[in-house]
């Protein structure tokens, strides 16, 4: 039961301003800029537009800013944003097969069309913290090489192993209208559509969690990482007025392929299966841990019995939303004075009865915590 | 809002398809890029506005295994802009993220592009926009290009 009350004005206008203040931290240190947050903190900004579902670099490095580097805090910033735009429509599908790649590897394949390219990673650094960066020391230049000539067409690996009908095919494209969780609640069962968009814009952690709880044995998969390709991907527009596809510019994505142990029914020879993580920026960790929950809540489809909680697409869709989860946790530190009340009422009144029945002495009348 | 088959069309109005390739190339260009652009082709940038420039969002749509159905991956920011010319041109941008000087910028350059008379000068201009783009984009693949493994199988005992 939630009661108006009046009173505490001036302290929340006072506690903004406190805010204020505190975020900025000591003034003899120089302020943040957001294009240094946006250049420097990349992979931050990088997950607040993955889980604000919305790819905006510099907004999201602002709403970091704003929320003093809190993630969750900054995607509800982002979030709140995004509803006060129309929206023109939607994209044509992207290419990641046409992505100009600034990474790509593959667990599964040596060999590969393209080859291995480390790109920029933390993968094979001695995780020693390096002292000369509080320093500003400028780093060397990067290496330089030419390209190789068959660096410009990258085929997916899942394409290549797919010709050879050792994979199971995507779900094909039947031209049947795409579920928006955005627009419509969801309903259980969900497709796979609208599952892959509540993973693209889930907590990292909640599903980093359900990814390792499937390798640990709650639901095994098998899973090898065919490919994780990171790069930038032209975005294509078809406005109404001009009929004919513009394009937007080109946003930095994050894919992961993950191959998983066989299946095989009926007419359907054994084959690897998949599971499938596309995240804003370059986000490994969340596009793989994305893949792995995908190829888990695959279950009932692929016949596998339905026991662990990565399975379960209700407790992982209702659940991996941080802004929801942050919502409903968040909201108990908001008054709840006279729902206490009611509660220490009752306690009251069944000690009472207890005491009764007991017929031991009643301690005494303690003041009533809310007075 | 007039459609592109409304829009006056002179005899040696070009395909779609270069115009879309002019439009492209604009949308990568800075405002100050466009400036310039317009300066070099002699035009003021100025222009009706059919729709003031309005920021917006598109769904961004992947597909399922990369190449399977669509799914809503996430929103992105959008800025469009419309104009129209004296002559009746309509000019159009729709760019990622939120400057809306830079879209319509663009779509006024869009729109000069269509008069046959405009087109080479800016034609070249974005043509050296586009080519500062390209050599950047060739940097940035030299410096992937160091970072490909190069595997090689060490000789064992018993060969």
């Amino acid at each position: 039961m939630y009661v108006a009350v009046k009173g505490g004005e001036a302290a929340i206008d006072n506690a903004h301003r406190l805010l204020a203040e505190i975020r900025r931290g000591d003034p003899a240190v120089p302020d943040l800029t957001v294009a240094q947050i946006r250049e420097q903190m990349r992979l931050l900004v990088d997950r607040v537009m993955t889980e604000g579902s919305l790819y905006d670099p510099d907004l999201a490095a602002l709403a970091l800013k704003q929320a003093r580097g809190d993630v969750v805090e900054a995607v509800f910033l982002v979030r709140a944003y995004r509803t006060t735009l129309p929206r023109f429509g939607a994209t044509e599908a992207l290419d990641t097969g046409a992505m100009t790649l600034a990474r790509r590897i593959s667990a599964t394949f040596k060999d590969l069309p393209g080859g291995q390219v480390l790109g920029p990673t933390f993968d094979y650094t001695h995780r020693l913290v390096d002292f000369a960066l509080a320093d500003g020391a400028v780093p060397e230049p990067a290496a330089e090489a030419e390209p190789e000539a068959d660096a410009a067409a990258c085929p997916r690996v899942t394409d290549l192993l797919g010709q050879a009908g050792l994979l199971e095919p995507s779900p094909p494209d039947d031209g049947a209208p795409v579920g928006d969780l955005t627009r419509e609640p969801v309903d259980y069962p969900a497709d796979r559509a609208v599952r892959l968009q509540g993973l693209a814009r889930g907590d990292e952690g909640f599903i980093l969690a359900l990814g390792y709880s499937t390798q640990r044995g709650y639901g095994r998969t098998h899973p090898f990482v065919g490919e994780i390709r990171v790069g930038s991907v032209e975005l294509d527009f078809t406005p109404e007025e001009l009929g004919f596809p513009v394009s937007l510019g080109t946003v930095d994505m994050t894919e992961c392929q993950m191959i998983n142990q066989f299946h095989g029914h009926g007419a359907v020879p054994p084959q690897f299966t998949r599971g499938y993580g596309l995240v804003f920026g370059q986000g490994e960790r969340k596009a793989m841990a994305m893949a792995l929950v995908d190829r888990s809540l695959r279950a009932a489809e692929l016949g596998e019995a339905v026991v662990v909680p990565a399975q379960d697409q209700e407790f992982v869709l209702a659940h991996c939303d941080s802004l929801q989860a942050t919502g409903f946790v968040e909201h108990m530190k908001l008054p709840h004075y006279v729902d206490f009340q009611a509660e220490l009422d009752l306690v009251r009144r069944l000690r009472a009865e207890h005491a009764a029945r007991t017929a031991e002495p009643d301690e005494p009348t303690l003041r009533e915590a809310a007075e | 809002m007039p459609s592109a088959s409304q829009t006056p069309r002179e005899p040696g109005m070009p395909d779609p398809t270069a115009r879309r390739h002019a439009m492209e190339r604009a949308g990568q260009a800075s405002p100050a890029e466009l400036l310039a652009a317009l300066a070099q082709a002699g035009i003021t940038p100025e222009a009706e506005d059919l729709r003031p420039a309005e920021t917006g969002l598109v769904m961004v749509r992947g597909r399922i295994g990369g190449d399977g159905r669509p799914f809503n991956a996430g929103e992105a920011t959008v800025t469009r802009a419309a104009v129209r010319l004296p002559g009746g041109e309509t000019g159009f941008a729709y760019h990622l993220g939120r400057d809306r000087d830079r879209a319509r910028l663009a779509a006024i350059l869009d729109a000069h592009w269509q008069r046959p008379e405009a087109r080479p000068a800016l034609d070249a201009a974005l043509a050296a926009i586009a080519a500062r783009r390209a050599e950047a984009a060739r940097q940035a693949a030299r410096k992937v290009a160091a970072t490909r493994v190069n595997f090689f199988t060490l000789a064992r005992g018993e060969d």
